[in-house]
């Protein structure tokens, strides 16, 4: 029962140095194997012809804002997104209404995932409680309840003290801290990057400094503690560098891009138009450079989006007064196959490595990979077509995307959830 | 430019960067039959008969207000006075719905100051094509009509602007005044100095085509034209420089520094001023002062711009 073949793909698990054109089969929700499975008979076949068989895409960050903040996103429109957008597993930042910040707190988020029913939910736990960076929240309790990982995302974790304790305190349960790196001192008021636009256009910048400082010093407290860090959203050439030395030096330090930053610049800016308007922030076509360079190099391992959903009349705001942050899980794949792939920066395993195995393994997490036995997530990607982004079309609740209008090429066509058939625009 | 997107919105005054120097110099050539209207023997006229203009400020202001008032009263136009204090803004009320409901009564021309950069396009986006967007001053972005109303005394005492050269004085990162101006000076011909402490002179500036100075003592004696602009208090959010007598020390202009600048150095300050801190009061009400001037000359300025603003609509609808 509920046996699926994805027939004549290019199956591509960078886990596995796996990408050749061959048969995938599904059984019982899980991977049965490539190739001829004489014992199985299919109960659909899905022809994948000319098509690409990836793990089901990871995105490690993204902002659900349930509980709390329900008028922007929900668990359940959400995961929509994320499934239409060929994203199989997401995880969720804890900065909600109140904060994912106990075991209980975490299995809400679980449970709420389970009846929507579209994808698999991976809670964050804050760092501190309520967030408010004063003692380390109930991080055993959070692992129990089901959290991945520990993050104040959307601030920072200010005092170097809490950050050390913390990086110390979830290697019992080999967890990750994920910093929002910015050094609030730096950052008060800010709209946009600091330099030469946000001096034309009068409004306050945040220099990247405020970013690299913080870096520096996290990989510093992950270096004396042997605590695991990852940074998330890492925006400046600097911040590049900072992790490119610090792997080198064998710190245990992981680095994210999200597609808004290699893909657009304060320029954007000009329009005042709050699309742009992210944490943090655009900044020059140097450090988009640097961003891509760290992708090739692989001292960013890991692509996410940053999904921060806004209802409408909140971004339609004054540009200072709006709310920081763009959605992403339904531009995610294209953007990087238009940007990453199309010109060359990146091979196909080379990106969907940081889309699948790498953040699985950040989070230690068993998805990721296409290996016998594991969860049957998959995404089948067009590489070839090409489509124009409508906002209007996304499962979204919100609307806040800088790439409506957008030609771009590729597409998941396919999302397959544990087995199940999630989203199928093949005929 | 997506400035320059859309219907007909060359009857907007957003700022000084999108115009070009003939369409400044154009506003400033209209601008001179304003001058004096409605006061002594001069009569008001009638040019916006019929038209309704709004003053909608979301950030206090005194002189730039009372001044848009008068210019349209000057020309027939009919005024009301929007400001958040005892209106629904205070409720929750945000900053489009409150212009969209003030558009609703059918206005011709909506005169915006708020303390965002960008507010006044963020308008135009909102509102029927109609209805015109005159900057008032957002955040530190442009203030147009101020720089308009500097660049016509300038040329009022000089007969040019092209050749001079002129200093903008003090708090560059925090003013609007300063933005708009380095665009219309150096649009006209302008050589423009900027001078201030390094804390308040982004670095970036210097890509703008001016010269960065920081050293006032140095730039006093090169200048046609000083503009002081005021020490903006209310927008300091740091330590900029460590006491005002310092800053009043290092680039105020005193009566000795005016010793050093060429006799018939132009002075000029776009106000409130800070009698003792930009400029002393010997200087202030000096003969080479024209603050007044300035003054007088802002409501024949933004008569022309009114007027701009509120015809190119009506030809639009034509």
């Amino acid at each position: 029962m509920n046996t699926i073949l994805l027939r004549n793909g290019r199956v591509i698990d960078p886990a596995q140095n796996l990408d050749t054109v061959t048969d995938l089969w599904l059984t019982q929700g899980r991977v049965a194997g490539t190739g001829p499975q004489p014992h199985l008979a299919a109960d659909r076949v899905i022809d994948c012809t000319g098509l690409i068989v990836s793990p089901g895409l990871i995105d490690m960050h993204v902002h659900l804002r349930e509980p709390g903040r329900e008028e922007d996103e929900t668990i359940a429109t959400g995961t929509e997104a994320a499934v239409n957008g060929g994203v199989t597993s997401v995880a969720c930042m804890p900065n909600t209404e109140p904060a994912i910040d106990t075991q209980a707190a975490a299995e809400f988020v679980i449970l709420q995932a389970k009846r929507a029913g579209k994808c698999w939910v991976f809670p964050c736990g804050a760092v501190t409680k309520g967030r408010r960076q004063e003692e380390l929240a109930e991080i055993g309790g959070l692992v129990a309840g089901g959290a991945v990982a520990f993050t104040d995302d959307g601030s920072p974790v200010e005092s170097a003290e809490i950050m050390r304790r913390a990086l110390e305190y979830t290697k019992m349960f080999n967890r990750a801290v994920l910093v929002h790196a910015e050094v609030p001192e730096l950052t008060k008021g800010w709209v946009m990057a600091e330099g030469a636009v946000s001096a034309q256009l009068g409004l306050r910048g945040m220099p990247a400094v405020a970013e690299e400082i913080m870096i520096y010093r996290d990989i510093a407290l992950a270096e004396l503690t042997g605590g695991k860090v990852h940074i998330l959203h890492v925006s400046s050439a600097g911040g590049v560098d900072l992790i490119r030395q610090g792997r080198a030096r064998g710190v245990n330090v992981t680095g994210e891009a999200c597609p808004h930053h290699f893909t657009l610049t304060d320029e954007n800016l000009r329009s005042f138009d709050s699309n742009y308007k992210m944490a943090p922030p655009l900044r020059t076509q140097r450090d988009v450079d640097a961003i891509l360079a760290g992708l090739k190099d692989g001292s960013l391992s890991v692509l996410a989006t940053d999904h921060a959903p806004h209802a409408p009349e909140k971004k339609a705001r004054e540009l200072d007064q709006a709310p920081n942050g763009i959605i992403g899980l339904e531009t995610f794949l294209p953007i990087c196959v238009t940007h990453l792939i199309e010109p060359g920066h990146l091979t196909w395993p080379q990106m969907l490595a940081k889309m699948t195995i790498n953040p699985a393994s950040v989070l230690n997490i068993e998805r990721g990979t296409l290996k016998p036995g594991v969860v049957g997530d998959v995404t089948v990607i067009d590489p070839d077509t090409e489509w124009t982004i409508d906002i209007s079309k996304f499962k979204t609740k919100s609307r806040n995307s800088p790439y409506h209008g957008k030609r771009v090429k590729g597409r998941a066509v396919v999302t397959i959830v544990g087995g199940d058939v999630k989203k199928c625009e093949l005929g | 430019m997506i400035l320059n997107q859309g219907h007909a919105m060359s009857h907007h005054l957003l700022g000084l960067e999108q115009l070009s120097g003939d369409e400044i110099t154009a506003i400033l050539d209209s601008a001179e039959q304003f001058v004096g209207v409605g006061q002594g023997a001069s009569p008001k006229r009638d040019d916006l008969k019929g038209k309704v203009i709004v003053n909608l400020f979301f950030e206090p202001s005194t002189r730039t207000r009372v001044s848009f008032g008068l210019a349209a009263r000057r020309l027939g136009a009919d005024t009301l006075d929007f400001s958040p204090s005892g209106s629904s803004t205070s409720k929750g009320e945000t900053f489009l719905d409150t212009a969209k409901n003030i558009e609703a009564m059918g206005i011709d021309a909506v005169v915006v100051r708020h303390q965002s950069s960008g507010a006044p396009l963020l308008l135009t986006r909102h509102l029927a094509p109609r209805v015109a967007v005159v900057n008032a001053g957002d955040g530190a972005h442009e203030h147009p009509t101020q720089a308009l109303l500097d660049i016509f005394t300038i040329r009022q005492r000089r007969g040019r602007i092209a050749g001079l050269t002129v200093a903008l004085v003090g708090d560059i990162l925090h003013s609007r005044v300063a933005r708009s101006n380095i665009h219309g000076l150096t649009k006209l011909g302008a050589r423009v100095i900027v001078c201030g402490p390094t804390t308040l002179v982004p670095s970036e500036v210097a890509s703008w085509g001016v010269e960065v100075a920081h050293r006032f003592d140095d730039v006093v004696p090169r200048c046609d034209v000083i503009n002081l602009l005021r020490v903006q208090f209310e927008r300091q959010r740091g330590s900029f420089f460590p006491s005002v007598s310092e800053y009043a020390s290092l680039f105020g202009m005193s009566g000795s520094r005016l010793k050093r600048a060429k006799p018939d150095v132009l002075i000029l300050a776009p106000g409130p001023i800070n009698r003792g801190v930009e400029i002393t009061p010997d200087v202030a009400d000096g003969p080479n002062s024209a603050i007044l001037e300035q003054v007088n000359n802002g409501l024949a300025v933004r008569m022309a711009v009114l007027k701009r603003a509120c015809v190119v609509t009506q030809n639009g609808q034509e």
